[in-house]
Parts: C-alpha cells; structure tokens; sequence
C-alpha cells in the first residue's frame, strides 16, 4: 500500500469514526449514505466490472430486509401474529432477545440473497447485454409486487420491525449503533470488493465483460465467475437491506423494500455518475450523489424526478465514463498509465 | 387461487374476449417497439409514457368538449411530433451507441415525462367518457363494451395501414432498407437520419392511437406507463422484429394470459405474473439457444 | 489524482453537513411546524389536498390574531418536504426535520402508509405529532404517546354500510363481496369489514385484492356478475372508485348495494355523472355537516373559502387537514408553553369543537368524538352530487335501497 493510500484511508476511517460526534444531527444521513455506497459498490461488479448492467439488483436488497426481520420476530414470537391485521398487536422484545435476533437476523439477511442469487444466476446469467437488463428489470418489479401479496409478511400492509429494546439507552444510542454497523458493512464491502479485483476473478469478469466468446474459448467457465460475482454482490446487498429495514423502522413492499424506482435506479446512476468500472468511482459517485440529493433535491418539492430524469439524460450521453472516468481521460498519468502520444493520436484518427 | 372460472365456463368466454380485445391494444404498441427496435436498434423505455401521454391528449379533448374518439386521429399527429423532436434532442445521440445507454437515456425520458404529466395533468386518475354503450351475448351473460370493440377495430386499421405504407411509400421502404442493412442504405443515398426521425415519430404515433384508445377503455393517470413497456418488450421478444403477424398473435396471447391470471391468481398478482412470464420465456428461450452454443443477440 | 479523491470526499462531508439551514423551532413570533407530504408520485393529488388544508388553516389562523402564548401572538409557519409517496423516503424526511431543522411539532402526512413510516420516527424522539391523514387502526393499538389522529379509524369507514345493508334485509346476513386494494388503508377498511360481516352473520362471498397499479378490474366484476353478492364493497383511493364505476357500467353488472371510499377525491359524480348514481360513498366529512367553528365558520363557509382560493371544492382530507391546524393552535394556547411535554398533555386533554368535527382524543390518540358519514351519488338532470344518508341526523336525501338495474335506469 503506497504513503497516499495510507492517508486516504486514515482520512475516511477518522471522518467515519468521528461523523456521529461532529455532526450528531446526520447520523441517519450519514448512514443512509454508507447503505448507498454499498449499493453502488455491488452494482458495479456486475455493471461496471462484468459488463452486465442489471436492473434488479434490488431483489437482494427487499429479500434481505424481509429476511432480517422476519428472522428477528419469528425467532421469539409467531410472525403471523406480529403482522396480522396490520401489525395491531405489539410484543415486545427484551434487550438480549434484540440483539439475538438482530444478530441472526443479519446473518440470514446475507446468506438467504446469496442462496437465491445462486439459483437464478445459472438462468439469467446466460441472458446477454439488454436481455440481461429487461430481464432483471422484470424480476426486481414482479418480487415487489408479490412480496405485496403475502399474509404471512404483511402484504401491501408491509410490516414493522422490532422496536428499540427500552432499558439500554435512547434513541441516541440506538443511531449510532445502526451508524457504526453501517459504517462497518461499508468497510467490509469495499476491501472485499477490492481483494477480489486483485485476484484472478477481477481478471476474469473484466475478461467477461470485454469478449466473454473469447474468455470461454480460452477454457475459462465463465458461468462460474458470473454467479460469483452476483453471489458476492447479494450477500452484501441482502446485509445492507437488513441495515436498511432496521433503520427505518418500517418495511413497506414496492416503496421500501423492492424500491425499484428509487434505490434500484440511485444504484445504476450512483456507479455511473462516479465512473462504472473503477473501484473508487461507485463510492464517489455516492457521495456525490447523495449530498446533491439531500442538498438541492429537497427544496425542490415537486421538480425533484424532473431534475433526476435530465440529470440522467445527461449523464448517460455526455458523460458516460463518469467523473472519474472523465478525470482518466484528462490526466491518465494519474491513474499510472503511461501514454503514447502518436500512439493516441494515431488510434484516435482510426476510431 | 381461485377457481371459480373453471367452474363457471362462461367466464371463459369472458375472459378470452376480454383478452383478445385487450391484446391487439397491447399489439400495437408492441409493432412500435418493433419498428424502432429493428430500425434503430433502440429499446424504448419511455415507451409506456408515450401511450399514457396520447391518452392525456385525448382526454384533453375530452374536456374540451369534443368526443374522445377522434383522439385517434388527433393524437398521433400530436405524438409523431412529439416523437420526432425527441429524436432530435436526445435519442439521435444515443442510437448508433452502447444499447445499455439508450435504455438508460430513454428511462430518464420516462422519468421525467412522467412528472411532467403530473405538472400538467395532475396525478388525479381520469376517464374520458366515450358513451358507446354494451354489447350483450349470450343472454347478457357475457358483456362486451363497445368502446373495447371500437379499439380493437382502430388498432387493427392502423397495424394494416401501416404495413401496406411500409410496404409502398417510399419513406416506408427506406425505412425497411435501413433496418435491413443501415450502412448499404446510406451507401445508396437513404438519409438515414430522416428514416431514423421518421421512425420514432411513426411509433410515437402508434403509442398515441393507443393511447387514446386506453382513455376511453381504461383509466390514466402519470404513473402506469412501465407495464405497456414491458408488455411490448416481451411481445417483440416472442414474434421476433419484423414479423407483425406474429407480434399479433402474441398480444393476443398475452392478452388472453392476463385476464386468466386475474381470475385464476388474483388481480393483484397480474403485474407479478405479466414480468414473471417474461423472465420465464427468456429463460427458456437462453437455455434452447445454449444448446447450440448460442445466445440471444 | 489521490488528492482529487480526498478532496472530493472532504468536500461531500462538509457539503452534507451544512447543506440546510437549521430553523429553530420558536423565533421570534413564529411557530415552525414540520410536514412531509406527497406533492409527487401517486398520492400527490391527496398530498396537494392535505397541503393546501394545511396552508388555508394557517392563513386564517395567523390573519385571526395568530397564536397566543404568554400574552404574545405568535403565527404558525410550516417547512414542507415532498416524500414522493414513499414511506422510506417519509421516515427519513421526518428525521431530518427533527434532527436537522429542529422541529419539535409536527404535521402528519397523506396516507395511512406514510403516517406509519413516520410515527415510529417521531414517537422516539417524543416530538407530539397531530396527524389528518393516517386513519390506520394499527397505528391507535402500539401505545404511540406523541400521535393524534383528528379522524375517524380505518376501520370504520365502510362498517356503516354493511349495517345498513343488513338492516335493509330484515336483519339477516348479507352476502358481501369486496375488493381491496394491497395497502395500508384499504386493508384496514377491509378489516372493519370483515368484523362487520362476522358480527352481522354476513357471508363473504368474494375476496378479491387490488393491485396498486389497478386499471382493470374486470375479472372481480365477472365474478360479481356470476355469483350475486348483496353488497359490492370496492376501496383502491381514487382509482379503485373510477376504474371500478366505469366496468360496473360497461359490464352492466346489477348489485343492490355498491360501498366505496374516495368519491369526493376522486371527483366520481363529476368525472362518471349518472353512470355514478347510487355508489355508496364514506367519508370522514361533508359540508353540509353542522358543526362550527370561530375560524372557518361552518361546514358550508369552508366549501365556500376554499373554492374561492384552490378553484375547487374541499375533499375531506383537506379539511380535516386544516382541523388538525385547529387543534394545535387550541394546544398551545392551553398549555401557554412551548414545552413539548407540555404541549403534548395539552393536546392530550383537546375537547373541541371545530368545523369538521368534535375533536376528543383516546389515550392513545384517536379521535373518538366524531362520526363517519355515508353518502350516496345522487343525480338531478344530468347533475349529480352526494347526498348524507346516514347518520340520520344529518340526511338530506333517503337512501335508494336496493340500486334500480342498468336496465331500469
């Protein structure tokens, strides 16, 4: 690791450690905005890295929040109970019963997503280019619109999850415990994401993603490498929708939890906006984008989906390489590559 | 699950003419896809926004006064323009690129046009009334609005209008030209850009003739546009680009598969089972390719 | 480049942390309440409505002297954000007005759904909300402290309806079919139903679920058709009421009682005229009520001012909107504080009378001073309007029982 990246890090590491004491008011923000982070990571292991833009990347993310908190009630009262009639009737769990289920709850939030990430991926993985993205499209609306219509989860009544046990402390300290775990998941995500980029598997997808015929007639199974790359992307996925789902208190189908519209468009933009295809552009993009979402988009009561519907369009035709791909186009020597001017020039007269 | 249809077999016929009349709707929406798709190698998202918007049309119309039948006539003019100066502000920098970066751009298009609609027309569900009555059959147990009747018969006139303009006009065949082999025909003197103008406005213009239709069959408001882009997509998936009598069929069938899942799952799982049997026939259609080592191009 | 990096996260952080301005809670002479309404997505046009209630209420209040407290008048103002009909997006804009912008009252948002996105936020950190929208049951049974409802429950929309329904028949069972919508409200309303129909020794002979993106209904209908039912119960907001009095006409579908919710939102005898006579319509409130008040008068002063400033008339969520507006102001002034402890056992104690309605909350926040009506479309040449049938009490018209066939009409 290089002197720089050591002081990036430590600059991150510090801003995150310390966010809930500088600014105790944006905890939830700031939260908010590791969950995003997350979001954008995953998505570019598929989109950016594999070439395999996916639009229903949200799946894992609803699976996991109905998971962690289905596991979380059902563990010590009967879920069906908990959720009929709208969730009228409240049991109330005592402090280690929390944190036991909370606990698990996240384990299975990880693994259930993976699970199914493995069943369908051999299916639709072998889709390619935009019959890949219809399809996952497809999946990521027709899972809201059934988890809509399960009693057992409540329906289009949605369901609420476990309350903060009372005896431990306020809502301050329920915030930043919901803080640091974000702030962990988003650390665990990105080195993770980072390892296996540097490994034989970063090869092989970004293989994928430039000629997959030519991967596979080198001997290399590609299916393999595809249904990992979404594996790993809804285990952390599923963890961050389990996140999610706790913090807000409340899990509603299509607006919360298959948030298509929302979060599963903000995933695919956020990547875009920063760079698809680089490791630091999804986090970028993120912070970008969430501090110009919480910023501006506020007070623009109404106009809000106009700006984001332009703010798309000229994105995706004027800067489809995103900033940092814009900032490699502009000083490549940055990013350790060395250029050869005729070289260039010449390749650029033939494209 | 409900079986009451099966039980009562004159819901059958209900629900199959339902279907039927709801399916050619659906397939004319599907040959715009079509036309675009094979011309311009485009996939639209903002297709299901183009409908709704010729539906506000007619139902501004509507409100004007006038009946809001002759939105079908009204309204795809409105919408080829619509169609055209979209093409030439945003969809021509995006058509000889990445397929990934149409539907996105085309997804900012529906999005924004979605909340444009809601500026202008309110997010409040509307009607437009078209008083054309009921048709009985079979002792009133089976009921066929007119209105349902009337829109299958536009949609069939259009689709047969169209093919037979396709297939004598001159702008008709260097449209075909050009999705046959883009760069021949331009080597042959075809303005590709006009054809590709051209060939946007002409499906913003079908999605306008349904559009209307939807108003006075259905119900509109800003927000239901993405299941008439999905619908299309998949019908165009089944029949193939190019091919109308299959994207007919199709619609029909997937028109039919609908109304038998509202009474068979429940109404509230037709948009599930409508994406659902897309990801299913892809699915299958990937693994029978796979076999040969092929894939969905 | 590494810095180009760094300067852009540092940058982001400190963005985020001053992008907007704090607003104190009582400054000056103004009182700053907090709101996330749905001005965009699909509940907009009831997110309008509850604002513009919202806004007319405070306008009368702060030309009519404003608020009182401690001798000194002070004037209501409201921060607004649009929670784009979505709960997550609700929850979070209810922390950030708390957090951020340092509201300690707040006003409850459009929909059942978005008022239990929010209440969880606002009940832990004690912030008293007055709510005019949320009509969930559930919200009334978790021991919420902070929550006050001005309306009537979910579930009581539509009971009404199956008891008259059932007192038309001679006091027997009725077979009832319904189709609700897959949300918060309409399945509470169906809850209310259903315990109707058990009490009543009624038979639920259709149960059918509405998606939220309804715009055919047809195969309920045939079923409708098919199997007779005695009462058609419908609720899907606006576009449940018109998807599903269009289909009722074309399919001509002959039921002796047709219930709904949101014919006045959904505008029904305006948008289907006499294609709409005789649906059977809840609602929280209706001009013609005589309740009264020293701000907006009576029911019909408030039709009157309202269309005269929005150009349309009030729905009843805009005016139990600016009721809510009503009660705050009535807290305030008996608490003579700004102590939100105080102000909430204030608001605890309410017992008023307003122009919507008399206002008395439960302990645990309901307002159960004030009925339901039912109305009924009724049309005079070509002009239709509803009509109060029940409670008799205020009935201006008899209710048509059982509905003439399309045949007959």
């Amino acid at each position: 690791m290089s002197k720089k990246n050591i002081i990036i890090y430590s600059l991150i590491l510090v801003f995150g450690l310390s966010a809930p004491f500088l600014f105790p008011a944006y905890k939830l923000q700031i939260s908010i905005l590791w969950v995003l982070t997350i979001l954008a990571l995953t998505w570019d292991i598929q989109g950016g890295q594999m070439g395999y833009n996916s639009f229903g990347n949200i799946l894992f993310f609803g699976v996991g929040m109905y998971v962690c908190s289905s596991v979380q009630i059902g563990m010590f009262f009967p879920l069906s109970e908990w959720t009929a009639s709208g969730g009228e009737k409240t049991f109330l769990h005592t402090t280690s019963q929390y944190f036991q289920g909370f606990t698990y709850g996240l384990i299975f939030a990880g693994i259930v997503p993976a699970i199914v990430a493995a069943l369908i991926g051999y299916g639709i993985l072998g889709l390619r280019g935009h019959y890949f993205a219809i399809c996952t499209l497809g999946i990521g609306i027709a899972a809201g619109e059934i988890a809509g219509g399960i009693e057992l989860i409540g329906a289009g009544q949605g369901m609420t999850v476990p309350p903060w046990p009372k005896g431990i402390g306020g809502t301050e300290l329920r915030s930043q415990f919901f803080y640091y775990l974000c702030f962990l998941t988003v650390c665990v995500t990105f080195f993770v994401i980072r390892l296996i980029y540097q490994t034989r598997f970063g090869l092989v997808i970004n293989a994928i993603r430039d000629n997959e015929d030519k991967a596979e007639a080198m001997g290399i199974h590609t299916m393999r490498y595809k249904i990992i790359g979404w594996v790993v992307s809804a285990f952390f996925l599923g963890i961050a929708g389990g996140l999610m789902g706790n913090m807000i208190g409340y899990i509603e189908p299509t607006e919360i939890a298959f948030a298509g519209s929302t979060y599963g468009v903000f995933m695919v933009l956020m990547a875009i906006l920063g760079g698809k295809g680089t490791l630091w552009g999804p986090v970028i993009g993120a912070a970008v984008f969430h501090v110009f979402k919480e910023g501006f988009w506020t007070f623009f009561l109404g106009w809000q989906y106009v700006a984001l519907g332009a703010l798309i369009i000229v994105i995706v035709i004027f800067f489809p390489e995103g900033i940092l791909g814009w900032f490699r186009e502009k000083y490549p020597e940055n990013f350790g590559e060395v250029v050869d001017e005729v070289d260039r020039t010449a390749q650029v007269e033939l494209t | 699950m409900d079986f009451l249809i099966f039980k009562a077999p004159i819901l059958m016929v209900q629900a199959s003419m339902d279907g039927i009349l709801l399916g050619v709707l659906f397939a004319l929406v599907a040959y715009g896809m079509a036309l675009q798709w094979g011309v311009m190698n485009i996939i639209n998202i903002a297709q299901g926004e183009l409908v709704i918007m010729g539906g506000y049309i007619a139902y501004f119309m509507y409100t004007a006064g006038i009946p809001p039948a002759f939105g079908v006539i009204v309204s795809p003019i409105i919408m080829y323009f619509i169609g055209w100066s979209l093409y030439k502000t945003i969809i021509n920098r995006v058509v000889e690129r990445d397929m990934f970066i149409s539907i996105l751009a085309t997804f900012g298009i529906s999005i924004l046009t979605q909340q444009l609609m809601n500026f202008v027309f309110g997010a409040d569900v509307v009607v437009a009334q078209s008083n054309f009555g009921t048709t009985m059959l079979f002792d009133y147990s089976v009921t066929l609005p007119n209105a349902k009747i009337f829109s299958a018969l536009v949609s069939i006139v259009f689709a047969v209008a169209l093919v037979l303009y396709m297939k004598k006009s001159k702008l008709g065949r260097a449209i075909r030209a050009t999705s046959q082999n883009q760069r021949a025909a331009k080597i042959l003197g075809v303005d590709t850009e006009k054809v590709y103008a051209a060939t946007f406005g002409i499906n913003a213009a079908l999605c306008g003739v349904a559009g209307s239709l939807i108003a006075i069959t259905f119900t509109l408001h800003p927000y239901i546009g993405l299941p008439y882009t999905v619908r299309s997509f998949m019908i165009v998936i089944i029949a193939g680009l190019g091919n109308l009598p299959a994207v007919a069929l199709s619609g029909i069938g997937l028109g039919v598969f609908e109304e038998f899942a509202d009474y068979i799952l429940g109404t509230e799982f037709r948009i599930a089972a409508v994406f659902l049997l897309l990801v299913v026939i892809l699915v299958y259609r990937r693994f029978k390719l796979s076999r040969k080592r092929e894939y969905l191009k | 480049m590494r810095n180009l990096k760094l300067s852009i996260v540092l940058l982001s952080g400190f963005l985020l942390a001053f992008s907007s301005i704090a607003f104190a809670k009582v400054k000056g002479d103004t009182i700053t309440l907090g709101a996330a309404v749905s001005l965009t997505g699909k509940y907009s046009t009831n997110g309008k409505n509850t604002k513009n209630g919202y806004d007319m209420a405070i306008n009368r209040i702060n030309k009519l002297g404003g608020v009182i407290v401690g001798g000194k008048s002070y004037k209501f103002k409201i921060i607004y954000y649009d929670d784009e009909s979505n709960g997550g997006r609700a929850a979070q804009l209810a922390e950030r007005l708390i957090k951020q912008d340092g509201i300690k009252y707040m006003l409850g948002p459009y929909s059942s759904g978005m008022t239990k996105a929010i209440a969880p936020v606002t009940e832990e950190n004690k912030i008293p909300m007055v709510e005019a929208n949320g009509a969930s049951r559930s919200l009334f049974t978790k021991g919420y402290k902070y929550l006050f409802a001005v309306l009537s429950a979910a579930n009581q929309y539509l009971e009404v309806a199956i008891d008259l329904a059932v007192e038309k028949n001679g006091g027997k069972g009725v077979r009832i079919a319904m189709a609700f919508e897959q949300d918060a409200f309409s399945q509470d309303v169906k809850i209310g139903v259903v315990e109707a129909a058990q009490r009543t020794g009624s038979e639920i002979v259709i149960d059918d679920n509405l998606p939220k993106e309804l715009n055919d209904m047809a195969a309920t209908l045939s079923k409708v058709k098919a199997l007779k039912p005695d009462v058609l119960v419908v609720s899907g907001h606006t576009k449940g009421a018109l998807t599903a009095i269009r289909q009722l006409s074309e399919m001509r579908v002959n039921v002796p009682m047709l219930a709904m919710t949101h014919c006045d939102a959904g505008k029904l005898s305006k948008q289907h005229g006499e294609k709409a006579e005789y649906a059977l319509c809840a609602a929280q409130w209706h001009k013609s009520l005589t309740y009264e008040d020293n701000y907006f008068g009576n029911g019909m002063d408030y039709d009157r001012d309202y269309t005269a400033e929005y150009g349309s008339a009030p729905p009843y969520q805009s005016a139990e909107s600016s009721a809510a507006l009503l009660v705050w102001k009535a807290a305030f002034e008996r608490a003579n504080s700004f102590d939100t402890e105080k102000v909430r056992d204030a608001l605890a104690k309410t017992d008023m009378q307003t122009f919507y309605g008399n206002i008395k909350f439960s302990n645990t926040g309901q307002n159960i001073a004030k009925p339901m009506v039912l109305f009924q479309v009724r049309c005079d040449g070509g002009k239709c309007a509803n009509k109060v049938v029940a409670p008799t009490k205020w009935a201006s018209a008899k209710l048509v029982h059982p509905v003439p066939t399309w045949s007959n009409r």
